[in-house]
């Protein structure tokens, strides 16, 4: 019996070690503690279960998934070592052209007159397309040029949101149809959220493209010599993460049925502290889609619990910004206390 | 003897007693006891992994020992940071150099101690006037105007030790000092090192050559396991005695010499050139051959080495491999070519620090095996990097493990690996066994012999000659760029290198 048991603890090197605990385990934790905190203070405040509530669940996620998708593609990102602050502007842009598509005949002044009640392919794909080239846009910069990552999407960020605006010159585009609204109605973000996150959870663990994001973010030049072409891949991280971007400003526009310049403001500074607060490292080779979803559900929880218990929503981002700083402390004493053995 | 060494009756400088230090998982150091005399050269040996880091970094303030205690001139002293260290006469010089890259030479030396004015204000004619007096009296020669960043290693090294010096230390730990340097370099540094000696400090040194050892150390201590093995005279051992004293073992022969069994010419060089590096270099590798890069740094070795691989492009000169002209240009097509190139720098071009040994395995192959539509068959994968694993004895606890957690020879080994996974006809090697330990170092060896016996055409480059002529079947010396001579094995020693390498 001993023995059986050691042949099956040391197989011959296939087997993946059971890590003591996987690195999402203490954040999974604030997930969990943060929760039952405010189960806790529901009963003594409200007179009421914060999380017995099938529909306040569902809140949760949903208004936090669009947030989500974009830190799926924003993880990825900063696991090969860059940063992407244009996704919020991008929400924008794809939201305004994806609804000029989307328009019903009902519309008084519609976008494009002669387009409308289009089948709602058109508006998904336009939108995916306008993402996909934000972010090769992006990706083409950083790559070609060698300029730092922060600058060249701070750049698309300002120049996304004059698009934005200049699109409609500033009117917003209303009057979508119905198939198109049905995109954010109910539980379809959290299922087009979480869709995301299990794709690119599986592509970033067990493919070629996500063992390549690693290497890249963890060591530029050491990838090179691998035989990465480190300029097309990036190009092709930077791409994924605007058409992510893209898909958010679906989103955003089919809940709100209408799409507007002012979107997405400040979506990519949410994306990025899910991701941070998730343990992902922006110097880059460290990250996971699974800690960026928990980093995610933290936020909606902190939103939900502070509306649930009626505190006022300046608050909300004072402790938002407190938990973003907390989780990099945290991680980087966790960081510390593995390098030490070295 | 001048100086505080008279503060201590027998001269001792530092004592360490009885210093034990863990680490979660491992014991670094066992009950260590070491004494330093002032005016002596100490020099601390022993495998990676043997405590050698761990004992330099606590008497350098960097940890603090679970038990025992350092006396410093007779009393107990507690450091329990580097700065404290210094405070106390401690200077250490970093294996791996720690200077900012975008300051000056003089900034950097002065770091936190600039001369200033009333103001607060840096004054920095005073600064750069005292940074050259202090790099002639060390005769070394750079200006200290220059951003660190456009010296070179050697150069950089230079800076750390007039650095240290800077501090008046009494105590100067140096962790293998001479890693990145040429043998006149080496020599320079020697001759610097006497010269403290003379002045009454104490040195403590590490270094895993053992020819250097023989040339400087006046007491050599042995550490293995984090264990003092002994200490003695250099003078009292023998090489071989000390080989055995670090590894507790035998050594059959330090280098495999596989007699020479040269096949065809896989590749060929014509009047490479890169303007500004290296001209006009041709030459021919066979098949099953080692043919070894000597010269000293700044000769264009590297450099050569990058643009065979397709990091750089050569500005004229043509390439073939096995008889077909070819165009390298990028590490990709050299890949495919069959090329392989294990960096100089680990740190730098080699290691993905923040990933795991499977990991850092993997990545190459992937470029063009074990995926299927973009998957990788990770069992597949995991199976070929864990034999290879075994196959180079890397030392890790699985191959989970954070690289950065493994010691600098076992990092090699992985790096190799890396390599060997793609199956290359061409490895090209730039400085294989930089800071690897004895052990490790011999099998690294024996590894590449092995591999030229089946038929791989390897280049060498190595900045240590007892590996360039242990090695190589022949010797190719480069010096500012242009190729002064090819030795074969039988006809090539350490004076005709060192004269077509320093003309």
């Amino acid at each position: 019996m001993p023995q059986a048991l050691a042949q099956r603890t040391v197989p011959a090197g296939s087997a993946r070690r059971a890590r003591r605990f996987p690195p999402e385990a203490s954040i999974l934790l604030v997930l969990v503690g943060l929760a039952l905190a405010f189960e806790l203070l529901g009963w003594i405040f409200v007179g009421q279960s914060f999380l017995l509530n099938q529909q306040r669940l569902v809140v949760i996620i949903l208004q936090v998934s669009v947030i989500g998708i974009i830190a799926v593609g924003v993880t990825q990102v900063i696991i090969a070592g860059g940063i992407d602050l244009s996704s919020g502007s991008v929400v924008a842009v794809t939201a305004m052209v994806a609804a000029s598509l989307a328009q019903s005949s009902d519309a008084v002044r519609a976008v494009y007159p002669a387009l409308t009640d289009l089948p709602v392919v058109v508006p998904v794909v336009a939108g995916l397309a306008v993402g996909a080239a934000a972010g090769l846009l992006n990706g083409t910069l950083i790559a070609w040029t060698s300029i730092p990552p922060f600058i060249a999407t701070l750049g698309v960020m300002v120049t996304a949101r004059g698009v934005a605006k200049w699109y409609t010159r500033g009117q917003p585009v209303s009057m979508l149809t119905d198939a198109y609204a049905d995109i954010g109605s109910a539980a379809v973000p959290v299922m087009i959220f979480l869709g995301t996150a299990l794709v690119f959870h599986f592509a970033l663990r067990y493919t070629r493209y996500g063992k390549f994001t690693y290497a890249i973010g963890a060591n530029p030049q050491a990838a090179r010599v691998s035989g990465i072409n480190v300029a097309r891949h990036l190009i092709v991280v930077y791409t994924i993460a605007g058409t992510l971007s893209g898909l958010a400003g679906i989103v955003t526009s089919a809940r709100a049925v209408s799409g507007q310049a002012g979107m997405g403001m400040m979506y990519e500074l949410d994306a990025i502290a899910a991701a941070v607060i998730g343990g992902a490292s922006l110097s880059g080779g460290i990250g996971r889609i699974t800690g960026t979803v928990i980093g995610t559900m933290i936020l909606g929880v902190v939103t939900s619990g502070f509306t649930f218990l009626r505190i006022d929503a300046y608050y909300q981002e004072i402790v938002k910004g407190a938990i973003i700083v907390v989780a990099v402390i945290a991680d980087q004493y966790r960081q510390r206390a593995r390098g030490q053995r070295a | 003897m001048r100086g505080l060494a008279s503060d201590a009756p027998d001269g001792c400088l530092l004592e360490v007693r009885n210093v034990s230090k863990r680490f979660p998982g491992v014991v670094a150091l066992d009950d260590v006891s070491l004494q330093l005399r002032c005016g002596t050269v100490h020099a601390l040996i022993g495998e990676n992994g043997a405590g050698k880091s761990t004992l330099m970094k606590i008497i350098a303030g960097v940890y603090t020992p679970d038990a025992g205690e350092l006396r410093l001139r007779g009393s107990a002293v507690h450091l329990s940071s580097p700065r404290q260290a210094l405070q106390n006469g401690i200077a250490m010089i970093h294996q791996e150099l720690n200077l900012l890259p975008y300051m000056s030479v003089a900034e950097n030396i002065w770091i936190c101690r600039e001369p200033v004015n009333a103001c607060g204000v840096i004054r920095h004619r005073e600064l750069y006037r005292r940074t050259h007096a202090l790099l002639e009296r060390l005769r070394i020669d750079i200006d200290p105007q220059a951003e660190v960043r456009t010296l070179s290693i050697a150069a950089r090294q230079m800076v750390e030790i007039a650095k240290a010096l800077s501090y008046e230390s009494e105590l100067l730990i140096m962790d293998e000092p001479t890693s990145a340097l040429t043998e006149t370099e080496a020599q320079h540094l020697f001759a610097i090192i006497r010269e403290l000696q003379a002045q009454g400090k104490g040195i403590l040194y590490i270094t895993h050559k053992m020819d250097e050892l023989f040339e400087i150390a006046d007491q050599v201590s042995v550490l293995r396991d984090g264990k003092h093995i002994g200490t003695d005279s250099p003078r009292n051992l023998t090489r071989h005695e000390l080989i055995r004293m670090m590894v507790g073992r035998e050594l059959s022969q330090i280098f495999p010499r596989e007699p020479a069994r040269p096949g065809a010419v896989v590749l060929s060089a014509h009047e490479l050139t890169l303007e500004q590096q290296f001209h006009d270099i041709s030459f021919d590798l066979h098949a099953g051959e080692i043919l070894g890069i000597a010269g000293l740094l700044g000769s264009g070795r590297s450099k050569l080495a990058e643009t065979l691989f397709g990091l750089t492009a050569a500005s004229s000169g043509r390439l073939s491999i096995e008889g077909c002209e070819v165009r390298v240009d990028s590490p990709r097509a050299a890949m495919a070519r069959g090329m392989a190139f294990v960096t100089e720098d680990r740190k730098e071009t080699g290691c993905f620090l923040a990933l795991s040994v499977l990991e850092n395995l993997e990545i190459s192959v992937l470029n063009r095996d074990f995926v299927r539509f973009g998957f990788v068959r990770q069992r597949a994968v995991t199976q070929a990097c864990a034999a290879m694993s075994r196959l180079l004895r890397v030392k890790t606890p699985d191959l989970h493990e954070r690289i950065g957690n493994l010691s600098g020879g076992n990092q090699q080994k992985v790096l190799l690996g890396r390599w060997l996974l793609s199956g290359p006809k061409i490895l090209i090697l730039d400085e294989p066994t930089r800071g690897v330990d004895v052990g490790a170092k011999a099998e690294i060896h024996q590894l590449i012999a092995r591999l030229v016996a089946q038929g791989m055409a390897v280049l060498m480059i190595s900045s240590e000659m007892p590996e360039i002529l242990g090695m190589s079947h022949r010797i190719m010396v480069m010096h500012e760029g242009r190729v002064t001579g090819i030795l074969e094995r039988a006809q090539a020693d350490q004076v005709k290198i060192m004269d077509l390498a320093a003309r």
